[in-house]
């Protein structure tokens, strides 16, 4: 726990916010729902099998169900059929969720600029991380899910600091508002 | 080709039919014959159930679109038929030319039960109905789709939106009556579930724990690889081969490259071909130990997973210095290779054949003898030989219920009739013996590597001299006109192929995986038809599972070797 904004107190607890500790937790034990469709999944077989072992990372717990996992991993191409399976699976995962689109089919359709395919996955679900390649790499998508981690504390950095702005904001342009209604 | 039958077999068998149902045209690669539709169910009848044609399995279907044919002409589609005789190794294919304003056409599904599922794909892609089918709805597009892709006048990039309303419907063949005693429950797997590996729909009506009546949905990995075909150059097609079974991907590789060099009628260079066998075989390894690992895991035993997936990464390494992929690989090329071997192949092959065998025994090892596992699989969704060849099965699937086809025996192609290697068969074709036979397979494919390893590397080039196929040095065509033109010339235009049409196959890791290519010339395909082997034995999985209980179901999967990339292409 070395790297939290800690004080050691004695030799058996620690002080600290608990904003932190939450950062800290989340960060270090995604459970992610492996939405894989086609060869973007063997890869990710890979990634979670012994060679390249994604525990080391803290993101083995692998969920088929989505309200256990708070991580969707979308590894494979998405077409039009499978659309509103994937969106309906978004939806029934908890809040906080973060996605991950593995694989340029995901991405962005890939090289099926075609008829049945859907040409991103974030047509339908916003996105946190893109791993490009076809398929990434088991090192590319542990990249992938380093970047998450930053992401996760970045986030809720920033849903504070927007919640600190909004309230003086909203100040401000309450009386802005008074301001204006004055010559009306 | 020594599977070409006598053509006065064939003539006679065909002076038999009643007169103009049959007219015999003259086929480049194999014997073909074009069928008037009204006799079609007949001719179909006559050819599976006679004895001296015995054509027992059905390899394909496919639809072609001809938009320029008048129907004077015939008309403006064409369903291609590929025959097979197991028990003569021949090869037939039957062509029904249908006009468009009365698209109909005889199911075939009484003298093949494997059209069920080609049929409905011709189906959905050109729009020909099937008279006599139980169940003519789309099978590869969703169900909002408006139109049929593969005709010619289709925008390839033209899609529709599917919603939750109008998701597909299932059919059951539900039994009459008797279910007093418990009450019938509708269960919905997949596709988003584990057991389903993600793209499959199961429906099962339970009587109980019986699994009285199922259907599954497919279509949730459909990529357009056809019309995408259809909208590249030759060449251009090789990636889109590799996302068909990406679990093996450089036999798909090998597959269409031999397709389009039997249409040039050229031949790749002995190293290429050497080192084809040898990478075709790691592939079938690698492609066997992830159906092998999931079958397990399936069955609940997650360690062998972990075993069975190591040889893989050990394989990818070779690959990897092959080409710099590790699964879809990309490293044939029309006429050889991408690039040439690597310095260290042979010691790196070397030593893959030390270490593979001991993960394959440590595999064995844990469940030869286990009990839960020899309790959940021997005997449950067991097919018979004659059964699996009627639903046009082929590969280790159809070899663990006794029939033992194997395209590397029957047609030897490359390398593999200057061989020494066995094509293993088992007799119960149920869960198990599909388990045991990709065991026993993949110690005949480190056998085959190893003869070649001893043979040492062919010398000379890695693809042929041609420069109307094969790019030229990167220091030619920097340095030389001649060369710079070629290659401005194959970029730009592609590989110019002469018109014609070919079926040509090759033993895929779970079948024999065809392809039929029609060329008019140009540098596109005009038609390109992959004969997915896992696509009809897929279409069986609702008679296998019929009757047991739904674990049954959950674990037989596994064991067919599906593979979504190349069961929707």
């Amino acid at each position: 726990m070395a790297n939290l904004e800690t004080k050691t107190v004695g030799e058996s607890w620690v002080t600290t916010t608990f904003e932190t500790l939450e950062d800290w937790a989340q960060r270090h034990s995604f459970w992610p729902f492996p939405f894989g469709t086609a060869c973007c999944a063997i890869e990710f077989m890979s990634t979670v099998s012994s060679h390249y072992d994604v525990a080391r990372f803290g993101s083995e717990v692998v969920r088929f169900s989505p309200r256990q996992s708070d991580v969707l991993l979308v590894a494979g191409t998405i077409n039009d059929k499978m659309g509103p399976v994937l969106k309906r699976i978004y939806d029934q995962m908890a809040e906080p969720k973060w996605v991950i689109s593995m694989g340029a089919c995901a991405c962005s359709g890939g090289f099926y600029r075609a008829y049945h395919v859907m040409q991103g996955i974030d047509e339908i679900i916003p996105v946190d991380v893109y791993v490009p390649g076809c398929p990434p790499t088991p090192e590319g998508l542990i990249y992938g899910i380093l970047q998450l981690k930053e992401r996760v504390v970045r986030d809720r950095r920033r849903a504070a600091e927007r919640a600190k702005a909004g309230a003086t904001n909203g100040k401000e342009s309450a009386s802005a508002d008074a301001g204006r209604a004055v010559p009306a | 080709m020594p599977t070409l039958a006598e053509p006065s077999l064939l003539d006679a068998v065909a002076a038999k039919l009643p007169a103009g149902s049959v007219a015999v045209q003259e086929g480049a690669d194999q014997p073909t014959w074009v069928v008037r539709r009204e006799a079609l169910s007949d001719v179909a009848r006559a050819l599976h159930d006679g004895r001296e044609t015995r054509f027992d399995l059905l390899l394909d279907v496919a639809g072609v679109d001809y938009p320029e044919r008048s129907d004077e002409e015939g008309g403006r589609f064409e369903v291609v038929y590929h025959l097979y005789s197991v028990t003569r190794n021949d090869r037939l294919r039957l062509k029904v030319p249908v006009a468009e304003s009365d698209a109909v056409l005889p199911s075939l599904i009484p003298v093949w039960k494997g059209a069920n599922w080609f049929e409905r794909e011709v189906y959905d892609m050109f729009g020909i109905r099937f008279t006599g089918h139980p169940n003519l709805s789309r099978i590869l597009c969703h169900e909002a789709f408006q139109g049929h892709p593969l005709r010619k006048d289709y925008d390839p990039a033209r899609r529709w939106i599917l919603t939750e309303d109008d998701i597909y419907k299932p059919h059951f063949d539900l039994p009459e009556g008797e279910d007093d005693l418990f009450e019938r429950m509708t269960v919905n797997i997949g596709p988003s579930h584990p057991a389903m590996h993600g793209t499959f729909r199961l429906m099962a009506v339970l009587d109980g724990e019986e699994i009285i009546a199922s259907d599954v949905e497919i279509g949730y990995l459909h990529r357009c690889f056809e019309k995408m075909a259809e909208t590249h150059n030759w060449q251009q097609v090789i990636p889109y081969t590799d996302r068909l079974n990406y679990c093996s991907a450089f036999i798909n590789n090998v597959a269409y490259c031999k397709t389009v060099e039997k249409l040039l009628g050229i031949e790749a260079p002995p190293r290429a071909v050497w080192a084809r066998t040898i990478l075709s075989e790691f592939s079938r390894v690698m492609d066997h130990c992830v159906c092998n690992g999931t079958t397990l895991v399936d069955a609940g035993a997650l360690t062998n997973f972990w075993y069975m997936f190591q040889p893989r990464e050990e394989i990818y390494g070779l690959i990897e210095a092959c080409c710099g992929a590790r699964l879809t690989v990309s490293y044939g090329r029309i006429g050889g290779l991408a690039q040439d071997l690597p310095p260290d192949f042979e010691a790196r092959s070397r030593r893959l054949l030390e270490i593979i065998p001991a993960f394959i025994e440590d595999t064995e090892k844990l469940v030869d003898k286990n009990r839960i596992w020899l309790d959940r699989s021997v005997g449950v969704a067991a097919i018979s030989g004659e059964e699996a060849i009627n639903w046009s099965w082929t590969g280790p699937c159809l070899r663990a219920s006794g029939v033992a086809l194997d395209q590397r025996r029957a047609v030897p192609y490359d390398l593999y009739d200057t061989l020494d290697f066995e094509v293993p068969t088992l007799q119960g074709g149920d869960v198990y013996d599909r388990f045991r036979i990709r065991m026993l397979e993949i110690r005949e494919s480190l056998k085959i590597i190893r003869q070649l390893l001893d043979r040492g590397m062919p010398e000379g080039p890695y693809i042929v001299a041609d420069p109307h196929v094969a790019l030229p040095a990167k220091d030619a065509a920097y340095n030389q006109m001649e060369a710079m033109i070629y290659h401005f010339k194959l970029i730009m235009d592609g590989i110019q192929v002469p018109a014609g049409e070919i079926y040509s196959a090759v033993e895929g890791a779970n079948g024999e995986l065809g392809f039929y290519a029609i060329s008019d010339g140009s540098s596109k395909p005009y038609r390109l038809k992959v004969r997915p082997p896992c696509f009809p034995i897929f279409s069986t999985f609702p008679t296998l599972i019929n009757g047991g209980s739904l674990s049954d179901a959950i674990v037989s999967l596994g064991g067919l070797n599906v593979i979504a990339g190349e069961l929707e292409r």
